[in-house]
């Protein structure tokens, strides 16, 4: 499917096409239903944030809303030192693994898409045929390689597995398709070389298609768990997810203050979402119908 | 000396001069290790001592042991109930979303979060929904309208399910997004000439709609089939007390993989298990993929 397909029905994604009439019984009932079936789906979210703004005392009690609302244990949580370090840590990994994918993955795609030169089929296959292998296959190479080089328990260590992917390569191939090749030949006319011509005149038009792989790669990375488990031992090289799955674990952590951790591992995406919705969703609908 | 080079030679030059980093990447960090864990898969080695080669000794212990076919069976258990109830529920939601205007874009978004959470966050805010009375809110729900109440993680048949349910429920917005997409993708003439034959929206639905969205269905099926056979993040947090537990209900290979090699050091045989995690996905693709496209 190309993408000239695939636009009208992302931008249609955006609103319903159902007729603007009046609502009958039936489709209220429809309604009503979805509505209620959308609420019990946020329920846990909203326990989670709800819980983490309690009292001891009220935290088993069912109600949703807290009777006296406070921030103690955002407060305790963070004095303790070790959330900071932890989302600093999940922080940073994120952004530079989202960074090299972007620049990396959208390098390659763009090669493999718009230059013709001996080898560059085997080399596609190549690269998309690394998609069939589960990371869990590679974790305990990974970890060898690791130890070795002595990339244990460092950033480097937590990050290199993932600073290019074969669907982000796959995705930005798809859409390089749609960047017509007479733009490139006008800027190789003007005498740009083809970084430049890369750089300035192919990926301005594929922003969307970044965007979505941004996202992408950011969510993986910000709630990946199993490699940060394996390769950190220390307490501060953990990420968030790693962090939290050990304070929960120790004994006798009161479960507002999991709540609270869980929640500050959880927020930072939600708020991300709640401003870049339309985005986020036409990314999904790209990347799922294209990856 | 580049300079004399034609346009055609000049274009192989930066192609090779951009694949390079990559190229060597690919090769570093995925292909050579992939070649390693079918190697090790063959060999013995704790980590400390030497790597001695054993043959097929490792698969053969692994077909021998119980606590693998356990695994085997718990692995393909999240897998036969993951991805058909995640399929039904997700395409109904996405079925009657479509064709709702008031508050559309509101309902999506209720929908969508939980695909944006994290794992482990949410596996321990199930975990403490699963809690027995006082704790768990569950438990406290039955409580307060006076039914018994139930024993979730603690019983070794409602363990596995109950671990399942958060992973479902994650993957559900995600699914919903790619069937709309599915569904707006159908062309609107056929419903108008359907309607105009006047027939039931039961029989549009299974003659027209069903069989259009085949390619995103196949799709939804395979991608979520991958996941479920992966499921970790939600097993570890959920059971970090007793990884896997009670008895093993709850275990799925990837933690056998994560406990043979990481609390054990047994490498060679944690090789063998990642190996057969490989082929078992492998080939539960392909017959995805023979079956929904043939049929």
């Amino acid at each position: 499917m190309t993408a000239t397909d695939i636009r009208p029905t992302t931008d249609a994604l955006m609103k319903s096409q159902a007729p603007k009439k009046p609502m009958n019984t039936g489709q209220f009932i429809r309604w009503l239903l979805l509505f209620l079936g959308g609420i019990a789906m946020i329920m846990p979210i909203a326990y989670m944030i709800s819980t983490s703004l309690k009292w001891p005392h009220e935290v088993y009690n069912l109600k949703l809303i807290p009777d006296e609302p406070h921030l103690e244990n955002y407060t305790y949580v963070l004095e303790d030192g070790r959330f900071y370090w932890w989302f600093v840590n999940s922080m940073i990994i994120a952004v530079i693994t989202t960074v090299c994918n972007v620049i990396f993955d959208s390098l390659v795609g763009y090669t493999l898409c718009k230059f013709r030169f001996p080898g560059r089929y085997i080399v596609f296959i190549a690269i998309l045929s690394t998609l069939m292998i589960p990371t869990e296959m590679l974790v305990i190479p990974w970890y060898l390689m690791s130890q070795q080089f002595g990339w244990l328990d460092t950033y480097w260590g937590i990050m290199f597995p993932g600073l290019m992917t074969a669907f982000g390569t796959f995705l930005m191939k798809q859409f390089f398709e749609t960047v017509p090749d007479d733009f490139i030949e006008a800027a190789r006319i003007d005498g740009l070389n083809e970084l430049q011509i890369w750089w300035t005149v192919a990926m301005p038009l594929v922003k969307p298609a970044l965007a979505a792989l941004a996202i992408f790669v950011f969510l993986g990375n910000w709630t990946a768990f199993i490699w940060p488990l394996i390769v950190t031992n220390s307490v501060e090289m953990y990420t968030l997810p790693v962090g939290l799955s050990s304070f929960g674990d120790e004994a006798d952590v009161a479960w507002e203050l999991i709540m609270t951790g869980a929640a500050i591992s959880t927020i930072p995406t939600l708020i991300v979402f709640l401003i870049f919705q339309r985005y986020i969703i036409q990314g999904v609908v790209m990347a799922g119908l294209k990856g | 000396m580049y300079r004399n080079l034609t346009i055609r030679q000049k274009q192989i030059v930066w192609a090779w001069a951009f694949l390079a980093i990559p190229i060597l990447f690919y090769s570093i960090i995925r292909f050579y290790p992939t070649g390693n864990a079918i190697l090790i898969s063959f060999q013995e080695w704790n980590l400390l001592g030497d790597r001695t080669w054993t043959g097929f000794d490792n698969y053969q212990k692994l077909f021998a042991d119980p606590v693998f076919w356990k695994v085997f069976k718990n692995t393909f258990v999240y897998l036969l109930l993951g991805t058909p109830i995640s399929l039904v529920v997700s395409f109904v939601i996405a079925y009657h979303l479509d064709k709702t205007r008031f508050m559309h874009g509101f309902l999506r978004m209720l929908y969508f979060l939980p695909f944006m959470t994290s794992a482990v966050a949410m596996a321990w805010v199930w975990r403490w929904f699963y809690q027995p009375v006082p704790v768990g809110l569950f438990n406290n729900a039955l409580a307060s309208m006076g039914i018994p109440q139930f024993p979730f993680l603690q019983s070794t048949t409602w363990a596995l399910p109950s671990v399942l349910a958060p992973a479902i429920w994650a993957g559900l917005g995600f699914q919903v997004i790619i069937f709309m997409a599915g569904l707006r993708a159908i062309p609107r003439s056929y419903y108008e000439a359907a309607r105009i034959d006047g027939v039931s929206s039961w029989t549009v639905l299974w003659e027209i709609t069903l069989p259009l969205l085949k390619p995103t269905i196949v799709f939804i099926v395979v991608f979520s089939s991958i996941g479920f056979l992966r499921i970790f993040d939600h097993v570890f947090n959920m059971t970090t007390n007793n990884p896997g537990g009670p008895l093993n209900s709850t275990k799925p290979l990837v933690l056998m993989i994560y406990e043979t090699a990481f609390s054990a050091f047994d490498m060679g045989y944690a090789a063998a298990q990642t190996v057969v995690l490989f082929l078992v996905l492998l080939v539960v693709s392909l017959i995805q993929l023979r079956l929904l496209r043939d049929s």
